[in-house]
């Protein structure tokens, strides 16, 4: 048998991340959940979910949580797929399920989500305006013509997965993730998704001047 | 004469950060960083014996008053210091990650073994 592993970063999430995961466990049996520290109890609302908890002894960021997700699902050795998730509830998991069938079926080896090849997501001007931006800068930087390179939902396969080594631990992970695609060259390919922005999830995702906090991490790595 | 100067201090911060990011922390920058202590000790003691020795120089350099290179120097020094600090940090930080990471894996169950 096959597996897909689902990777949910998750860090104080409580509120959320036990509906997150018994919405994709109906289509997806293995879910792994990164728990980064959370002070707040998310671990027991993720178990109690049906999750697998990986227990960061600190808080160390997003971006080590994916990658420590990544190493985990790797132990296993009937791993087919992997997805990156978020904990807040913005994603949509009929998109996880397209995007796994479609990296199973051979067509790309990662498939990356994209808000903006559909209309179904809706953004604020200024939001639109920075992400398209940070498009646009990563295609210029590394040749892959990506519409949203901050998305949080992908899938890919093992070796894409075993050649992912994120050490940007903070908020640069999704364009350092990009920047390490560009050298594997491995096939890809978009997909439209929707992002779901709930009041809970707009206060818990990333403030537009976080925006900042990007740009100076890759600077200065 | 002054925008020279100005020119090749900033240049030293760039070129001495950059070396010194660059290379981590071996002994070998170690070194580097401990000649350059060494440096910067001797001529603010003899600053303070010599002052006018201080003013020359500066006055040859164009910068005017001897306090005014010593304020240069300590500038370059602390950007310096700041960009070893912060790669040490950096090599800290990942340190600290590798280890969590491991913990945290060697905790959980292995995925293999679920049912």
């Amino acid at each position: 048998m096959s597996r897909t592993w689902i990777v949910i970063p998750m860090y104080n999430e409580a509120t959320v991340v036990g509906s997150v995961i018994e919405g994709l466990r109906k289509q997806f049996p293995y879910v792994v959940c990164v728990d980064d520290g959370s002070t707040d109890g998310s671990q027991e609302k993720a178990r109690a979910a049906g999750a697998v908890v990986v227990q960061h002894p600190i808080n160390l960021g997003q971006g080590a949580a994916l990658q420590t997700g990544i190493e985990f699902a790797l132990q296993d050795p009937e791993l087919e797929c992997i997805v990156t998730f978020d904990a807040d509830g913005q994603h949509r998991v009929d998109d996880a399920k397209a995007m796994v069938e479609r990296v199973k079926s051979g067509e790309a080896e990662i498939i990356l989500g994209s808000r903006f090849l559909d209309d179904r997501t809706k953004l604020s001007p200024a939001k639109r305006l920075v992400l398209k931006t940070a498009a646009i800068q990563s295609r210029l930087a590394t040749g892959m013509n990506l519409t949203d390179a901050h998305n949080g939902l992908r899938a890919f396969n093992p070796r894409v997965a075993s050649n992912i080594h994120l050490t940007q631990n903070r908020m640069a992970h999704a364009s350092e993730l990009v920047n390490q695609l560009a050298r594997l060259k491995p096939k890809y390919a978009e997909h439209p998704v929707e992002i779901i922005y709930t009041d809970y999830s707009k206060s818990k995702g990333q403030s537009l001047l976080n925006s900042v906090n990007i740009v100076a991490e890759l600077f200065f790595k | 004469m002054l925008i020279i100067v100005q020119i090749v201090l900033v240049a030293a911060v760039m070129v001495v950060s950059l070396a010194l990011m660059r290379g981590g922390s071996n002994a070998r920058h170690l070194a580097v960083r401990r000649i350059l202590l060494m440096i910067f000790a001797v001529v603010a003691a003899l600053s303070v014996f010599f002052p006018e020795a201080l003013t020359r120089v500066a006055g040859f350099l164009g910068i005017g008053r001897g306090t005014d290179l010593v304020l240069y120097g300590a500038v370059v020094s602390l950007f310096v210091f700041m960009a070893t600090t912060y790669q040490r940090f950096r090599h800290a930080e990942n340190a600290l990650t590798k280890l969590s990471r491991r913990i945290a894996i060697d905790e959980a169950e292995k995925p293999g073994q679920l049912s």
